[in-house]
């Protein structure tokens, strides 16, 4: 049973990462989740926004980034959905291997993963990609 | 007032930037970075970034903090952290950079570790 859902639609600029996590961070807040969860879904959310505004969209403001959140029973659930080409996961090295330690990017998908305990990807019909993560709480 | 508050202040040879607020994608990452070319081209290479204040860090913040370590490496410097908050010392050691950062809890020992 979906106890609450919220709908955001945000532009594909860089300052929609910090308004998505003010958004998210009053719902969490409603949702009555601990503070520790809220932190991870605080930086899984601006990791996942981010994702989507400059790999996704690009920062082509034609294009928008919408955020599904549900409250249920026993998780909190957030989905962000690009209008982008796509992207393989699978494909994305891993950040704490010798060799990319001192990479300057590429810890966004990593720090999803630390912090949600579901991070999952699909290509929607129509196209664009969402990711859809999941806290329990 | 930015997301990001950089004061500066001498100790000896060690350049210390105590900072405050957000390194986040954006406004906060973009001072940092700005902050230590600023200092790298007055010749300023040995750098203690007080990170008492850091309230948040994204990867992009973290990003930032590698960058400023191997642009200052290069230049024969050191950068060091002092003060880590206990989440962004965790985020370092999920990340494996709490083996590459030096990082002191005391600013004495941090100023007299620069050699």
């Amino acid at each position: 049973m979906t106890v609450e859902t919220t709908e955001l639609s945000l532009p594909s600029r860089i300052d929609t990462v910090a308004a998505a996590a003010a958004a998210v961070a009053e719902f969490v807040g409603r949702s009555g989740i601990g503070d520790d969860a809220a932190f991870g879904i605080d930086m899984a959310v601006r990791e996942a926004v981010t994702n989507a505004v400059l790999h996704g969209n690009r920062q082509d403001e034609d294009k928008t980034v919408e955020i599904i959140l549900k409250s249920l029973p026993d998780a909190v659930e957030i989905s962000v959905h690009d209008q982008g080409p796509g992207f393989h996961p699978e494909e994305v090295p891993d950040p704490t291997a010798p060799e990319n330690i001192l990479k300057t990017s590429g810890r966004g998908i990593f720090f999803m993963r630390s912090f949600m305990d579901e991070v999952d990807w699909s290509i929607r019909p129509g196209g664009g990609t969402t990711v859809r993560m999941l806290k329990r709480r | 007032m930015g997301e990001l508050n950089i004061n500066e202040r001498q100790a000896g040879d060690v350049t210390v930037l105590d900072m405050s607020g957000k390194i986040t994608i954006g406004e906060g990452s973009v001072a940092l970075r700005t902050a230590i070319r600023r200092l790298l081209e007055e010749g300023k290479k040995r750098i203690l970034l007080n990170l008492a204040g850091v309230s948040y860090i994204d990867s992009s913040g973290i990003g930032e903090l590698v960058s400023s370590y191997t642009a200052i490496n290069k230049e024969s410097g050191q950068l060091k952290l002092l003060n880590l908050t206990q989440k962004l010392q965790d985020l370092l050691t999920i990340t494996k950079l709490l083996t590459v950062f030096d990082v002191y809890e005391s600013e004495a020992e941090a100023l007299n570790s620069f050699k």
